[in-house]
């Protein structure tokens, strides 16, 4: 059982119309992990959830939530998952606590427990004060709460959250980032999505990069940054420095493209850090001609990654 | 603040046990539980605003009188007779199958809110959402009768064909109320927004309740449209509750079937309309994606 993934993914389709929302999206996730769906919007990181979550059948791959398919064994799946969408799915005209419980009944928890669990959670949340008046009272920050609780209710194994923090202002988005490592300190496997690059990095054991219906890169966020030499290396130009000469001394220090800001002036490359970079990056630029003002290295984000991947899907 | 709130509090939940759960229940029991906990939530949206009623309530009583006391007085019954005793069988239809338009809404905001989504994905009867959501508002049409029953009383309308038959011309207008339910819950399946399903159904009942015997005799109409008057569900239902009733009923006089057996044709319509689209909302239930 422990060696089932909490869900595998193999090959998953889904069209709309002429567009591919998936186009072979493969997953492994590991039980008692958290792991990152990361992509711009309109990656498909939506449309693989709801897959996922039995809302949506794939025109073609195959998905399994711990051993069981999405497709064919859908009603054993829905016992398993709790899902928390990108709008708090809540009736807003009853109350906090009347949702929890309704929601709890209907995950097949008994009017008492459904009431117990309520309470429960409602004071885990901070919410025992709102949770006796109706939903469309709540803040933004309150309502996305309130609607994780909900998919917890009934003790989910699997737990999909959908962007869970778009919207929030900080304090929120870290009140909810909280709640998530409790989460996962309680074992639960969490599979999140998320257009932020500091959410996956805070958050998530392993991160699948998609674009286009695709994964285009996967691995601990460490091994992400790594992958792109886990360094990056900026050169400020003088002013009036030619910088494509510049850009031309650099291009054997890196093997991805080196991009340009600052108007031309602040040169960026992905490099591997070795004794005496810096130094000889300085003697390449001054045999092209090129003045230096300033040069700096730093640790990949996973925002370089992230642009680094996306772009050169785009370009190829 | 919050945040050791949280730290401390989270390990005071206690795991779930099988006696807290209705997984041994049977699939049927499953499904009506479900349904009465959804139906208890719309109570409950009833009961926090009232005002939601109005379309039941405050709408056909404004209908009714001004029928009754402006348009009244120039339409004349053929074969004699009150016209606010004529006015009230049709108006009965009117207000019931007027709540499908609310059910379309009611539908197109809980897909709007993902509250559809987050049903979808609970291990719960697939059919007991749009059930829940028909049973409510069948309850709303109940009060519905009940208010037209009473401006009726107040403007003049009497029942005088005994108890029996009064009770199965009620009976008669809920069966066609709740058919109509099932369309509406359809029409908020396949609709995107609230607005479109509120367009959507002006559209549709407006025709279906005027070009019917609701209020006026189809005697009077062009005879092109006569036979599309006499044969809509609308007219069936006026038709069989004035009989019921005992009030003027000049579609005695029309050949036509559904005027003549009028009891059996709203019953015929309204189990066409169920056959066709409960089966058919279960479905787009089922598979709908958005």
């Amino acid at each position: 059982m422990s060696d089932t993934p909490a869900i595998e993914a193999e090959g998953l389709v889904k069209h709309y119309g002429k567009t591919r929302a998936l186009n072979g999206l493969d997953l492994r996730v590991e039980q008692g992990t958290v792991y990152g769906l990361l992509g711009p919007n309109g990656a498909g990181k939506t449309t693989a959830v709801r897959v996922l979550a039995t809302l949506l059948r794939a025109d073609d791959g195959q998905a399994r939530v711990l051993g069981q398919d999405v497709a064919s064994q859908a009603a054993g799946v829905r016992r398993l998952i709790g899902l928390t969408g990108q709008y708090a799915a809540l009736d807003e005209y009853l109350t906090g606590r009347s949702n929890l419980i309704m929601i709890g009944q209907l995950s097949r928890l008994t009017g008492k427990a459904a009431r117990r669990r309520a309470d429960e959670l409602l004071e885990q949340f901070d919410l025992t004060e709102a949770g006796s008046r109706a939903v469309k009272t709540y803040s933004g920050g309150m309502r996305r709460r309130l609607d994780l609780a909900a998919s917890l209710i009934g003790h989910p194994a699997v737990l999909f959250l959908d962007e869970p923090t778009t919207g929030l202002d900080p304090s929120a988005r870290a009140l909810m980032w909280d709640i998530v490592r409790q989460l996962v300190a309680d074992g639960t496997t969490l599979l999140l999505t998320t257009q932020y690059l500091d959410e996956a990095d805070q958050l998530a054991d392993r991160i699948a990069v998609i674009d286009g219906g695709k994964v285009i890169a996967e691995g601990t966020p460490g091994e992400l940054k790594a992958s792109l030499g886990g360094q990056r290396l900026l050169i400020t130009l003088a002013e009036e420095s030619d910088a494509s000469a510049a850009a031309a001394a650099l291009r054997p220090f890196t093997t991805h493209p080196v991009s340009q800001n600052g108007g031309g002036q602040i040169l960026d490359l992905p490099v591997t850090a070795a004794d005496g970079l810096a130094t000889e990056v300085v003697r390449a630029l001054d045999a092209a001609g090129v003045k230096v003002t300033d040069i700096a290295v730093r640790g990949a984000s996973l925002d370089d990654v992230f642009l680094t991947l996306t772009s050169e899907v785009a370009v190829g | 603040m919050t945040t050791t709130t949280l730290a401390t509090t989270a390990r005071a939940t206690r795991p779930l046990t099988a006696a807290d759960l209705t997984a041994h229940r049977g699939a049927f029991t499953q499904f009506l539980g479900d349904v009465w906990v959804l139906t208890r939530r719309s109570i409950a949206r009833i009961r926090r605003e009232p005002e939601t009623l109005s379309d039941v309530t405050i709408q056909p009583v404004m209908f009714v009188l001004m029928f009754a006391y402006v348009f009244g007085g120039a339409i004349g019954v053929p074969g004699g007779g009150s016209y606010h005793s004529y006015l009230i069988g049709g108006m009965l239809g009117m207000s019931l199958a007027q709540t499908a338009p609310g059910t379309a809404v009611a539908v197109v905001s809980d897909m709007e809110t993902g509250l559809i989504d987050r049903f979808r994905s609970l291990p719960m009867s697939r059919a007991a959402v749009l059930t829940a959501r028909t049973i409510a508002d069948l309850l709303t049409q109940v009060i519905g009768a009940i208010a037209v029953a009473l401006v009726g009383l107040a403007i003049g309308w009497r029942i005088t064909g005994g108890v029996g038959h009064a009770a199965e011309a009620f009976a008669l207008a809920l069966l066609f109320g709740y058919a109509f339910t099932w369309a509406g819950v359809c029409l908020g399946m396949v609709l995107r927004s609230a607005e479109v399903a509120q367009q959507a159904g002006f559209i549709i009942f407006l025709p279906l309740t005027f070009i019917s015997s609701a209020f006026v005799p189809t005697q009077g109409m062009p005879g092109w449209l006569q036979p599309v008057a006499e044969w809509n569900p609308m007219s069936s239902l006026a038709t069989a509750c004035r009989q019921l009733f005992g009030n003027p009923n000049p579609a005695n006089a029309v050949r036509a079937w559904p005027e003549q057996h009028p009891e059996l044709a709203v019953i015929c319509w309204a189990a066409a309309m169920l056959v066709i689209f409960a089966p058919l909302a279960v479905h787009l239930y089922r598979t709908k994606a958005r």
